[in-house]
């Protein structure tokens, strides 16, 4: 098991630094001169030489890369320009409306699609089946901005039911926070939820056909008691999976959907950045959130290696 | 004897021949079968003769500003209604699909491209190989939407960056397709036949070993041609992709965005065509691959699909 552990954390590095490589790079494939970018056109010589200074832009490329990558293990993501801030407090500052995005919209995504995985297995071929199946399609073919801004119109401008943008801090109450997150997390967890109901479905119907259940059904257990209690269980291993591997991806997803709704989170910092070519803010916010994808996507595999012992043998 | 050979040959090539019709008639049979598949098809083939041909039929310029035409509702005149600042909607889709369309085209044609050149190289050589699949390990480790975010940060929105910045992001996933079958076919026993013989590297990788891989190359390709088109939509209505005033599905969007209290056409009629375009090269998808691998029904789509959204 420990050895199993190590080869996961261990493969994890060459990915890292290919990662932190190319994300150092971005500035540097900027058209032109890094620091007038960051200037604008009406910035004379000398700022842009007194700003390549400050930044470290006039060191030979290899330098700044060990510079960077120093500060970054340190957990110094560089410091924004525009702000005059250290990048990693901008990021503290607005990562809590997106993480809390992402869970509600998590958890939304797994109540809608276990159910219906579960009875489209149940009922396979049926009229029901094919029509769940049509609808999960349909959710993983709406890109999910899109079904955020056909949620607003419909539910925020059409019937007035919920507030159509902005982000209430959880202190202010649980109700009013989740009132102002519900669309923005249904549109998040759209795509999610037809995922995991496909997959729900697949794994089910695997399980389905093994011979412990025909025995079972042999013996007597009702259909009912034996989805649920014989191959639900036993097909959650593959819905778990699915669910870790793309959390990572509901946080991308947030970025976009926030500036939808106007979400101080994430998203709203990088998309701000980009106006100001704040390019610190940029690449400090890519780099936080790939590594902490790759992190995720690591415990998952550890988690998955521990309780399903086959996985440490194959993976060898 | 002479006599004898050609004889055979003339019944082979018919026999061959014969074989090939009937192998075509079996394949357009499964195809028509598929009628999820022929109707994304369809309707992906419509999609695409509204974007070579739709331009020559509107009756508006897409940047033609008629002020005193503001948002005006869908009617006679204006068949989709105006944006707020009075173009008709209708020429800004029909302009629009080609924005969107193209940049998937070019997106799957260009990441094709190099996914297949670094996918055959890495799977024969094997020191290239280390190199190439940690770079694709790394850049497919960075969520795509995001990479392509700070790809046109530092690129700057227009329409060439946007399809720069997406071959870039989806390129490593064909490698990795093409790269997987081309390693198997690698240890077939006609390529070690062909080296024995002393074909050229060159040979055995682009006649002999490249045609193996076209088929699931084709089918991820399909689904790279959608996810491009969500993810210029995304970027566009983020607007960091194709930048105004040229019209792309994106940035009617984030232009219906602002005006959502009083225009809902113009977020309903570009949204229905996302929709269309990306179900019907789903659909197509699911359909083409399993046709060619019937063991994979219904099962998730392969991993390059998930981070577009």
């Amino acid at each position: 098991m420990l050895s199993y552990i190590m080869k996961r954390i261990l493969s994890a590095i060459p990915v890292l630094l290919v990662v932190s490589i190319v994300i150092f790079l971005i500035i540097h494939i900027t058209p032109g001169n890094p620091a007038s970018v960051i200037l604008g056109e009406e910035a004379t010589p000398e700022q842009i030489a007194e700003l390549e200074e400050s930044l470290g832009l006039n060191l030979p490329i290899h330098q700044q890369y060990f510079s960077w990558i120093a500060g970054v293990f340190q957990g110094d993501l560089g410091t924004s320009y525009f702000m005059k801030a250290p990048v990693t407090e901008s990021i503290a500052n607005s990562i809590v409306p997106t993480i809390s995005l992402a869970i509600f919209a998590q958890i939304i995504a797994l109540l809608i699609a276990i159910p219906i995985g579960v009875l489209a297995a149940n009922k396979r071929g049926s009229f029901a089946d094919s029509s769940m199946m049509v609808f999960a399609l349909l959710g993983m073919s709406i890109p999910s901005f899109l079904l955020a801004l056909l949620l607003v119109l419909l539910f925020g401008v059409q019937l007035g039911w919920l507030p159509v943008a902005g982000f209430r801090p959880l202190s202010e109450g649980l109700l009013i926070h989740l009132q102002y997150l519900i669309l923005p997390a249904i549109s998040l967890g759209a795509i999610q939820a037809a995922l995991i109901a496909r997959m729900t479905r697949s794994s089910i119907l695997e399980v389905l056909n093994m011979n412990y259940i025909k025995s079972a059904r042999a013996k007597g257990v009702k259909n009912f008691s034996l989805i649920l209690k014989h191959a639900f269980r036993n097909a959650l291993l593959p819905i778990l999976t699915v669910v870790g591997q793309t959390f990572g991806t509901l946080i991308t997803g947030a970025v976009v959907v926030e500036t939808v709704f106007n979400i101080p989170g994430i998203g709203q910092l990088v998309i701000n950045s980009i106006e100001r070519r704040d390019f610190a803010v940029i690449q400090g916010v890519v780099l936080f959130i790939t590594v902490l994808y790759i992190f995720l996507n690591l415990i998952i595999d550890i988690l998955y290696g521990m309780i399903d012992p086959r996985v440490r043998l194959d993976r060898k | 004897m002479q006599t004898l050979k050609t004889d055979t040959n003339v019944d082979l090539s018919e026999i061959k021949s014969t074989l090939k019709s009937e192998q075509r008639k079996i394949l357009t049979k499964k195809i028509m079968k598929n009628k999820l598949m022929v109707a994304g098809g369809i309707i992906f083939i419509l999609l695409c003769l509204l974007a070579l041909f739709g331009p020559m039929l509107v009756k508006y310029d897409p940047h033609e500003m008629t002020v005193s035409d503001r948002l005006t509702a869908p009617s006679g005149d204006h068949l989709l209604g105006t944006d707020n600042f009075g173009r008709d909607l209708l020429s800004r889709i029909v302009y629009g699909s080609r924005a969107t369309l193209g940049v998937g085209f070019s997106v799957a044609i260009l990441s094709s491209l190099f996914g297949l050149i670094i996918g055959l190289y890495s799977s024969y050589y094997k020191t290239l190989d280390h190199i190439l699949m940690r770079i694709s390990d790394g850049l497919m480790a960075i969520p795509g939407v995001l990479l392509a975010i700070a790809l046109m940060a530092a690129l700057g929105p227009s329409t060439r960056n946007v399809i720069i910045a997406l071959s870039i992001v989806f390129t490593p996933y064909i490698a990795r397709v093409v790269r997987s079958v081309a390693l198997s076919v690698r240890e077939q026993t006609y390529i070690e036949a062909m080296r024995a013989q002393g074909a050229s590297s060159f040979r055995i990788i682009w006649l002999h070993i490249m045609p193996n891989t076209i088929s699931p190359l084709i089918v991820q390709a399909t689904f790279i041609f959608s996810d491009a088109m969500i993810t210029e939509a995304a970027l566009s209505f983020l607007g960091v992709g194709v930048p105004a005033p040229d019209p792309s599905w994106g940035n009617i969007l984030y232009d219906g965005k602002l005006v959502i209290f009083n225009a809902w056409w113009m977020t309903v009629f570009p949204g229905i065509m996302i929709i269309l375009a990306v179900m019907s090269l789903n659909l197509f998808g699911d359909g083409l691959r399993d046709l060619i691998d019937p063991r994979v029904k219904s099962g998730k789509k392969i991993k390059g699909d998930k981070h577009a959204k």
